[in-house]
């Protein structure tokens, strides 16, 4: 593929995280050491507990990297502030196992809360982009119904489409097919696959599920805290 | 900034709008607490203007107390000749003496005697603005002739009806027999269920112990375009401090005074204002932490995807002003109705007023912004590296 000239998107160097504090404290991640191009799709594999999701919350801004280096869209986020922590995540786009639609507002009004994030966007008709993107994911006939009435691998679909309006450089995803069955799954995968490399997005998904490894341009594997080389 | 406001989606309007049912039953509950507060302070507002009614429609500018007086049923003279003296003043134009006192009023139908608020007052100058006294003073001039307050309780009598059946009415005043010659209305307060007015020496007469040199209020009218202020401070400076120098409005807060803060009435209505704020109080609270727990997920997702903390905080106390808005505009529809109720039942001068009206729904965005501020330790929870 045609990555590697430019500086690497996402860039790890030896990470350390611990939980808990004083007595109680106790390492999760050691000495992790990885780098991630753009465009590049790439999925963590691992058993549960080996620290995937700690790895991918440190990179998400959602927790402050403790000790090491983590740069971000060329930003150092070690021990950087919640201010720094929530504007990084403005840049990233997360896909959680659970949809985690607002069950109070329509599939088109969830995706243009992601919209609403970024000052610029007001001078745009919003509507418009959100229902675009909802035609992207296949669910342009959906806009106006509310999330209950759509079926899981839909709901899912709602969410990349909510994780991919705002064009960020990062695409997190944690489980995304965990709650699906194997066709949906196989669907938002490949849904996701498609858009991210129409965007020129980076994937960095976290998966248990061996039937959509295909999709990798690398496969990273995790164990007890540390990266082991995958095949 | 705020056209972008208007365009953002409005996530507390829709959370609210949501949930119909819990909607309804905070609605319902803000309501509710709003009627307990209404209904406290009206009572409290409404026993007090009854305290002070007569004090309010004594035709005067300026009247003389003894300074000891703190209300109406517990009787302190000063020398009449005060009076007199405040005559020579520049800027006084007229005096005249008011007389009151405790009387027992014989029920002609029952035979039961009951206390009553007995006001004596000079025939030849109407003491009392109501046009219904000013035109029945001259029959007081004949000895034991009095008039007889239509909006006192019941239990004096039919003496209203009785009076317009037959012209006259006649009963038993403190052992001695009078005859109603005409109706005027004040009615029922804390220090007297009913009210007669007689001619002083009606008064003197049938309170025996009492000397006509000792009276309880002096009226003082002014000359038109008398400065008010002035004539009240030369007054103060010249009489000997056996007296008060008050306007009427000054008059009645003494009464209301007494009321308020001499008894446990102010305390009890207090109380039960501030059972109404708590009430209403927890049950936002309970609406709004169920809200926040129940999208707990999805607040710590929209903190993922950027959204701040501050972004949050200010939903939730939307929400809050949301439902005290929508809260209390039923509240004050049910409270009028109830006031009229209450009126018809015991005819206290119960109204809703502009003040009351305010100040009732300032108490309604402070009791659900309290809820809200509790309620937000809780929205803090909602960390997404801990949610998911």
């Amino acid at each position: 593929m045609h990555f590697g000239t430019s500086a690497p998107i996402i860039s790890v160097q030896t990470l350390n995280h611990y939980f808990g504090e004083d007595n109680l404290r106790k390492q999760v991640l050691f000495d992790i050491n990885l780098e991630i191009n753009a465009g590049e799709i790439v999925i963590m594999t691992g058993p549960s507990g080996s620290g995937k999701t700690t790895l991918l919350s440190l990179m998400g801004g959602l927790r402050s990297a403790q000790e090491g280096s983590m740069k971000i869209l060329s930003q150092e986020m070690c021990g950087a502030s919640k201010d720094r922590l929530t504007q990084l995540r403005l840049n990233i786009g997360y896909i959680f196992q659970a949809h985690n639609l607002m069950t109070f507002l329509t599939v088109k009004e969830n995706v243009r809360m992601s919209l609403e994030l970024h000052d610029e966007m007001f001078n745009q008709d919003m509507d418009a982009k959100s229902i675009e993107m909802l035609e992207a994911v296949g669910l342009g006939d959906r806009a106006e119904y509310f999330p209950e009435k759509l079926s899981g691998g839909q709901k899912q679909r709602v969410a990349i489409a909510r994780a991919l309006i705002s064009q960020p450089k990062i695409v997190l995803a944690d489980e995304p097919t965990a709650a699906l069955d194997k066709k949906s799954g196989r669907d938002v995968v490949e849904l996701m696959q498609k858009l991210a490399k129409e965007r020129n997005c980076t994937i960095l998904l976290v998966t248990h599920d061996n039937r959509i490894l295909d999709i990798a341009d690398r496969i990273i594997n995790m164990e007890d805290g540390r990266l082991v080389d995958a095949s | 900034m705020f056209r972008k406001l208007l365009k953002r989606t409005q996530l507390a309007l829709r959370q609210l709008m949501k949930e119909k049912t819990r909607l309804a039953i905070a609605i319902a509950g803000i309501a509710f607490a709003d009627l307990l507060m209404f209904v406290q302070l009206g009572f409290e507002g409404a026993l007090y203007d009854a305290a002070i009614k007569p004090h309010r429609s004594l035709q005067a500018d300026l009247v003389l107390i003894n300074p000891q007086l703190q209300t109406l049923f517990a009787v302190k003279s000063f020398p009449r000749e005060r009076l007199q003296q405040a005559l020579s003043y520049e800027g006084v134009e007229s005096v005249s003496p008011l007389y009151f006192a405790t009387g027992q009023w014989r029920n002609p139908e029952t035979r039961l005697s009951r206390a009553i608020l007995v006001w004596g007052v000079d025939p030849a100058r109407p003491a009392f603005k109501s046009s219904e006294v000013t035109q029945n003073l001259d029959s007081l001039k004949q000895l034991d002739q009095v008039l007889f307050d239509r909006a006192s309780r019941p239990e004096y009598g039919a003496i209203g009806e009785w009076f317009k059946r037959d012209g006259s009415v006649e009963t038993d005043l403190n052992g001695k027999v009078v005859k109603v010659k005409g109706l005027f209305t004040n009615g029922a307060s804390f220090a007297a269920d009913g009210n007669v007015i007689a001619s002083d020496s009606t008064f003197l007469q049938l309170f025996r112990d009492r000397k006509p040199e000792l009276i309880e209020v002096g009226l003082i009218t002014l000359k038109p375009g008398t400065d008010l202020e002035k004539v009240r401070s030369e007054l103060i400076a010249g009489l000997p401090n056996d007296v008060k120098v008050l306007t009427t409005e000054g008059f009645a807060q003494i009464e209301k005074e007494y009321w308020a803060n001499g008894t446990g009435i102010g305390f009890i209505f207090g109380l039960g204002v501030g059972v109404g704020f708590i009430v209403g109080i927890v049950i936002v609270y309970q609406i709004l932490y169920a809200d926040v727990s129940d999208h707990l997920p999805e607040y710590a997702t929209l903190k993922a995807m950027g959204y701040t903390d501050r972004y949050l905080l200010g939903v939730l106390i939307q929400e809050a002003l949301l439902l005290a808005i929508l809260g209390y505009i039923p509240g004050l529809i049910l409270s009028l109705g109830l006031y009229q109720l209450a009126y018809a039942a015991t005819l206290l001068p119960i109204v809703m007023t502009l003040e009351r009206s305010i100040s009732v729904f300032i108490l309604t965005i402070v009791m659900c912004s309290a809820s809200g501020a509790v309620a937000m330790r809780k929205l803090r929870s909602a960390d997404p590296a801990d949610v998911f």
